[in-house]
């Protein structure tokens, strides 16, 4: 092959004095960025394979390593920018697809920031929440039209499935195989502590994690890894994945050297094949097909398990969503375009889909006109951050959210964004031996069970600030939110008032 | 063994009527099968039953080891993810018969529709296999990534084909035997001829050897060294698609 013109993205600097070369950044590093001189003693770093993903320098014992922006600049040139220049080199270098990992980093409006909260002011007061009950408990499930009670207010009504959660926050899906088998079980630790789920992806459901069923949302994709009876019935709810916010249209593919032993037998495939899920499940061209699946699921679990379908938000998730409910869904989960990913075709990641604010507006808003809003719970996902985040989502309609990104984060991902490569250093998005085992499940979920427990706690201030004292009078509660920063059609479809208004 | 009138009964009720009785008695016939889905779905081992009419779409969905005798056609998505056990047609099937099934077999005595075999694949002595006796439509063991599919062929009419376009597209491992010849544009890339050997002739004797018997035919004429067969060009199709950034 020709010269490569690749200029490297990180430059990584190396304080001589104050290294001490005791070589933990030579032994962490599995893109082998750093090496050791004996002959000199001296370590040398190699730029070009550095991908900022930022293990040596919280590792190294005495500060001694900084990563920077690689100060090369090209010809200044608002169109034909550096990054446009190095995805030309790189793709007529290797003829390949380009692939990304985690979500859309594109400067496109974050609507989070463009909306803020209410708060009570001398009427209605607000409540503190340290001192006074406040529930932030919610059930995920569809919702009989009425309820009905015998002369001692018995309930008579069947209720459909539902799954209980302490906070409306749920852990998003991620693989056995696109995550490690360590940040899976941090995961569901986590969430077994919390009361919350967590979500297998679509990848099966290794035995020994099924102690934590209640806790777990089992997926079924197009490609049905692991999925047989025992599997369906293992988990609180079952989840059919249509759509990825990150590659709305496109499927998922593990590929066959992420496939060892232990993910094999997850995934019940043959250790070293490509696990590939295409973006449609040929038996749903429809509708009805969709409620064929729905219904097959529903009747392999003995009508026990509220059935989750997932989509990507696009142009016409509205009408979309409203055919979801007609199938028989217990639960619609959106996700947004920023959603997260462990690899995605750049060009799709980037451009396609729409952001989860404005879907979630759209379809909690249609849902209602259309009167159904009360039969499925609505949970969306694509770049949840924060807790603020979580409140806005609930007035826009939500009853919960995924996290995914948030999650990994807390684990110890620096977003350096390079899952795909299957070489990440803090042991997440790996599934070699020697780096998963940097990642300790024991000790990692507890900064999950933090994060969740620090955001329940702020969720509760926010909502005791606006006087409401239970997230379920929270949902739908559009006039608790005003935007900045908005044009009349961007308010109009978030159906909120300007601020001041 | 007992005896269900499936007459007019919503295939609901239809299901749990089943279940109730698989647990006292494991062998029933359903008669006056009218389009209810979802038969036989997560049924366990040693269930049989014995289905006549025409039963609906997923029948034998997710089935973990129960046997199905059909005595008519089944419609769509039959065998659906299942994991073992046995299904019998003694008729046609319509499209995605087998999806992503993991093991058990699937003998269908006549022609089976578009997509059949699809995500069929295999994990350690898990091997699904779908035998029909007639033709297949397009799509034929696309995505395949293991298990056995064997066409027959038996009865085609004169320049009719013995399956459609795109046969083994996408396929990354599993086998699919042809009786005779298929042109070379009908299958994708990712699925090449190959050699058939004498395991593969034991393997086809013993499963046509099955369908001869239990639908009774005679297929001493059928030439098993003459059968095609088609495997994946590998299992990992598109490790070079792609650049990482």
């Amino acid at each position: 092959m020709s010269l490569d013109f690749n200029s490297p993205a990180f430059e990584v600097i190396r304080n001589e004095k104050k290294c001490i070369q005791c070589k933990v950044c030579v032994r962490q590093c599995s893109n082998k960025v750093h090496s050791y001189d004996d002959e000199d003693n001296v370590i040398y770093s190699d730029d070009i394979k550095c991908v900022n993903c930022h293990r040596c320098v919280v590792l190294c014992p005495t500060r001694a390593l900084v990563i920077k922006k690689y100060p090369l600049e090209f010809r200044e040139n608002a169109n034909w920018t550096g990054a446009v220049l190095d995805e030309i080199y790189k793709q007529s270098q290797t003829g390949g697809v380009l692939l990304s990992s985690m979500g859309n980093p594109k400067s496109f409006p974050i609507y989070w920031d463009k909306m803020l909260l209410n708060a009570s002011q001398v009427t209605n007061p607000s409540i503190d929440p340290l001192r006074e009950p406040m529930e932030t408990k919610v059930m995920i499930g569809r919702k009989p039209e009425k309820l009905e009670f015998d002369a001692k207010g018995k309930l008579l009504t069947k209720m459909p499935p539902q799954v209980e959660l302490s906070v409306p926050i749920m852990f998003s899906a991620m693989s056995y195989g696109s995550i490690s088998r360590n940040a899976h079980e941090s995961l569901a630790k986590a969430a077994t502590e919390l009361g919350i789920c967590y979500n297998t992806g679509e990848g099966g459901l290794n035995r020994d994690f099924y102690k934590y069923g209640k806790n777990t949302i089992v997926q079924v994709a197009s490609g049905r890894f692991g999925v047989h009876k025992e599997y369906l019935n293992a988990g609180a709810a079952i989840e059919i994945k249509i759509g990825q916010g990150a590659k709305p249209g496109i499927g998922g593919h593990l590929p066959g050297r992420k496939v060892g032993e232990d993910v094999s037998a997850t995934r019940m495939i043959p250790v070293g094949s490509d696990a590939i899920s295409p973006a449609p499940h040929h038996d749903i061209y429809s509708i009805e097909d969709l409620r064929q699946l729905i219904f097959s699921l529903k009747e392999a679990t003995n009508y026990g398990k509220p059935v989750f379908v997932k989509i990507a938000a696009v142009h016409n998730s509205a009408a979309i969503a409203s055919g979801i409910v007609r199938a028989g869904a217990d639960a619609i989960v959106i996700d947004g375009f920023r959603g997260g990913t462990g690899a995605a075709p750049t060009r799709v990641r980037d451009n396609v889909g729409i952001p989860i604010e404005l879907a979630l507006a759209a379809i909690d808003q249609r849902l209602r006109e259309e009167e159904i809003r009360n039969e499925v719970s609505l949970i969306i996902a694509g770049s949840i951050r924060n807790s603020a985040d979580v409140v806005k989502a609930v007035a826009l309609g939500a009853d919960a959210v995924y996290i995914g990104s948030a999650a990994v984060a807390a684990l110890g991902c620096h977003l350096c964004r390079s899952c795909s490569t299957g070489k990440c250093n803090w042991g997440i998005a790996t599934q070699e031996p020697e780096l998963v085992k940097r990642l300790n499940p024991d000790i990692m979920y507890k900064r999950l069970v933090n994060l969740i427990s620090a955001w329940n706690h702020e969720i509760q201030e926010l909502l005791g600030g606006m006087g409401i004292n239970a997230i379920d009078s929270l949902r739908g509660n559009r006039l608790m939110l005003r935007g900045i920063d908005l044009n009349e059609k961007e308010l109009e479809i978030l159906g909120i008032k300007y601020a001041g208004e | 063994m007992k005896t269900i009138d499936a007459l007019n009964v919503y295939y609901r009720d239809l299901n749990s009527s089943i279940d109730e009785v698989v647990k006292t008695d494991k062998t029933i016939n359903l008669k006056n099968v009218f389009g209810q889905r979802y038969i036989g779905r997560g049924l366990p081992e040693n269930v049989k039953l014995k289905i006549y009419g025409t039963p609906g779409n997923d029948m034998a969905a997710y089935m973990d080891g129960a046997e199905l005798e059909i005595f008519g056609n089944g419609q769509d998505a039959v065998g659906n993810t299942m994991n073992c056990g046995r299904v019998i047609v003694h008729g046609s099937c319509g499209d995605t018969l087998g999806y992503a099934m993991r093991g058990g077999e699937i003998y269908v005595e006549g022609d089976v529709g578009y997509r059949v075999g699809i995500h069929m694949k295999e994990y350690k002595e898990m091997k699904p296999i779908i035998v029909a006796g007639g033709k297949a439509g397009e799509f034929l063991g696309e995505y395949m990534a293991g298990g056995a599919i064997i066409l027959l062929g038996l009865n085609l009419s004169k320049g009719e084909n013995i399956t459609g376009r795109f046969c083994g597209t996408g396929m990354h491992g599993g086998v699919i035997y042809l009786n005779g010849n298929e042109d070379k544009y009908k299958f994708g890339k990712e699925a090449v001829k190959v050699d058939i050997t004498n395991e593969d002739i034991l393997f086809l004797k013993k499963h046509i050897g099955f369908y001869e018997k239990t639908f009774q035919k005679d297929l001493n004429h059928l030439k098993l060294e003459s059968f095609s067969k088609y495997a994946a060009v590998n299992k990992n199709p598109y490790s070079n698609m792609y650049c990482t950034y």
